[in-house]
């Protein structure tokens, strides 16, 4: 592909993208890439200016990805953030989550989730003097991991097997466990990350990192 | 060689307890010196021609195998907790039986939390989305087409060496403690490469680096570090990723916290803020003495391990040992190793055996004349950056012992009478 035909699909507003990280760049924090397209973009404007015959030869640089639209990619983004972007439409309830987790979580986490054989995921404590015990109530900071690590991980023989309103029942179920929200309680894309987890302002950032 | 000379290259003694000077493998030749080294071994066995020079040797093979006789050179592994949830957990690298610094493929370390997934590398696809121009998948015959790019890199569980979180010592081996670290030399693309043709939008900070194994492993990363030394590795000490440690595509954060390097790597996501996965919050994190943990703890921090005299491997009476070890900085090259035979009264340099890379495992070699008494021996490294490794005490006073990830000081053997060694706290 020629160049010029190449600047003519990048829209305006990616040049000026492309040239505050390549500012960003220069000033240290991060470390050239020589196979860069937006570099070489971003030097045949700056290049342009002075010399509007530049012809660079962009195209021998290796591309060989293959685009894909949101839609196209939409089962494989599946991670949620702390804010709730991505959450799925669906809901469910304390109620409903029992059920589930009587039949697809209880024999590895025991009866209301005592844990054993497997992760305890309600009660414990991190309290100062003793030996930690770490579950969903006593130490995850955020409702919205239950969400996504239940979805993509959990039940741990077949994930990625429940429904939408069943995983949404099941983090349900245990925050209620553990006494973070009633027993009447829903959970929806809208209220999931809404929960305050007892422990959200318990992690501070690693001091010697970055690196002074 | 004159009287004179010799003299000058007598082992002498370096620090307490029979450390003898690094120069025994810095000099060519070395006299039998004060330190009783030429102590008169017992006169050999008469020589037979072995069976083996008397017949012709076994064929070709098409993959190669150890020794028969090395059966006892393999990983180990804890009985799950619950039978029917095997594959979470780790195996461990035997590094008493190791030396050198590339951990053969077979004997690296595995971690895995769904166990190791059967991955058809025609069918596995990397995507990569988020904040970027235009999200891209790439087949594993596109990312060979690239330019390659190959490092030496330890990779370390921030689990290792978890065993010393306690408060009594237990009697546990070299593997047992400090097994979940392996260095290889890893190939692939640089990761700068692809994010950069995806086109970078400047509002990402960060990218979720997510496995195509059963739990759907998923880290986030800052940026930062996918555009300076990331990579996407297809090949590992020569040969293709071995399935343990992510068939077909791994992440390689060289320095980072070992479940970081994403191994069966499927997706990245670029984005402005951590995702908070559960990896990144209710497992890899470090709880403080108070109700604190730290959070993205990243770098392994400078560390050493004496492989060599430890647990299993017993002292053979007074006399001279080689004292081998490891040495390993995420935050660049290990500068310099001391070692002691007297719990860290008095420590004396090692040698580094060559090359010291960055980010990579270092062998250091010490000469020592055990006297058959007992005897604590530390190792004491110190990286680039002019960290040091922590003594247990400085370690415990940061920290206190509930952190389980990211044990890095310094620990002992203590030598018994007979030669046997114990794991310690001293």
């Amino acid at each position: 592909m020629c160049l010029l035909d190449r600047l003519a699909r990048v829209p305006i507003k990616w040049i000026g993208m492309r040239c505050t990280f390549l500012r960003w760049r220069m000033s240290g924090l991060g470390k050239p890439v020589s196979t860069f397209p937006g570099h070489a973009l971003t030097a045949v404007l700056m290049i342009a200016a002075v010399a509007p015959l530049a012809t660079a030869t962009a195209a021998d640089e290796p591309h060989f990805g293959k685009p894909i639209t949101a839609q196209e990619l939409a089962a494989w983004d599946i991670s949620i953030g702390p804010d709730g972007a991505g959450l799925p439409p669906g809901k469910g309830t304390v109620a409903q989550g029992e059920a589930v987790f009587a039949a697809k979580c209880q024999a590895c986490h025991g009866e209301k989730g005592q844990g054993r054989p497997n992760d305890r995921l309600v009660g414990g404590s991190i309290t100062p003097g003793q030996a930690p015990v770490k579950t969903v109530g006593s130490y995850w900071p955020y409702a919205t991991t239950l969400f996504d690590y239940v979805r993509r991980a959990m039940p741990w023989d077949r994930p990625k097997s429940l429904s939408d309103d069943e995983v949404y029942a099941v983090a349900a179920y245990v925050l209620y466990l553990n006494g973070i929200i009633g027993q009447d309680a829903a959970l929806d894309a809208q209220s999931l990350p809404k929960v305050k987890m007892p422990n959200r302002d318990g992690f501070t950032p690693f001091p010697r990192w970055p690196p002074k | 060689m004159g009287r004179k000379r010799k003299e000058a290259l007598r082992a002498e003694p370096a620090a307490g307890n029979g450390i003898l000077s690094r120069r025994f493998f810095l000099e060519r030749t070395l006299a039998a010196g004060a330190a009783g080294l030429g102590a008169s071994a017992a006169a050999a066995e008469p020589l037979a021609v072995p069976p083996w020079s008397r017949e012709p040797g076994g064929d070709f093979t098409a993959y190669g195998q150890p020794s028969r006789f090395e059966g006892k050179v393999v990983r180990t592994w804890a009985a799950p907790a619950n039978p029917a949830t095997p594959g979470i957990g780790s195996s461990r690298t035997p590094h008493h039986l190791l030396d050198g610094t590339i951990t053969p493929s077979g004997l690296h370390y595995e971690r895995s939390h769904s166990g190791v997934p059967d991955i058809d590398p025609e069918q596995h696809r990397l995507l990569i989305h988020g904040l970027v121009r235009q999200p891209l998948v790439f087949s594993l015959e596109d990312l060979s087409r690239y330019p390659r790019v190959s490092r030496i890199a330890f990779i370390e569980c921030a689990g290792n060496s978890g065993a010393l979180y306690t408060a009594q010592a237990q009697p546990l081996n070299v593997q047992a403690i400090h097994g979940l670290l392996s260095c290889s030399d890893w190939t692939g693309v640089k990761l700068s490469a692809l994010l950069d043709e995806a086109g970078i939008d400047p509002r990402a900070k960060w990218v979720l680096a997510e496995g195509a194994d059963a739990s759907g492993m998923s880290r986030s990363f800052p940026l930062a570090k996918a555009l300076d030394d990331a990579m996407v590795c297809l090949y590992q000490n020569g040969e293709r990723v071995r399935p343990s440690n992510g068939y077909p595509l791994r992440l390689l954060l060289p320095g980072f916290e070992g479940n970081m390097n994403v191994k069966w790597l499927r997706r990245l996501k670029l984005v402005d803020a951590p995702i908070m996965t559960k990896d990144e919050t209710s497992k890899y994190t470090i709880l403080l003495k108070e109700d604190k943990a730290w959070q993205f703890v990243f770098p392994i921090e400078v560390k050493s391990i004496i492989t060599r005299p430890s647990p299993g491997l017993t002292l053979k009476g007074p006399g001279f040992y080689e004292i081998s070890g490891l040495a390993w900085s995420g935050n660049g090259r290990i500068r310099r190793v001391e070692v002691s035979a007297d719990g860290g009264q008095s420590f004396a340099p090692a040698v580094l055996q060559e090359p010291v890379l960055p980010k990579a495992l270092t062998r250091f070699r010490a000469a020592w004349q055990w006297g058959g008494g007992p005897a604590v021996l530390q190792s004491r490294a110190t990286d680039e950056t002019g960290m040091v490794q922590p003594s247990r005490a400085q370690f415990v006073a940061e920290r206190g012992l509930r952190g389980n990830f990211h044990y890095n000081a310094i620990a002992s053997w203590r030598i018994d009478q007979a030669g046997e060694a114990t794991n310690v706290f001293a």
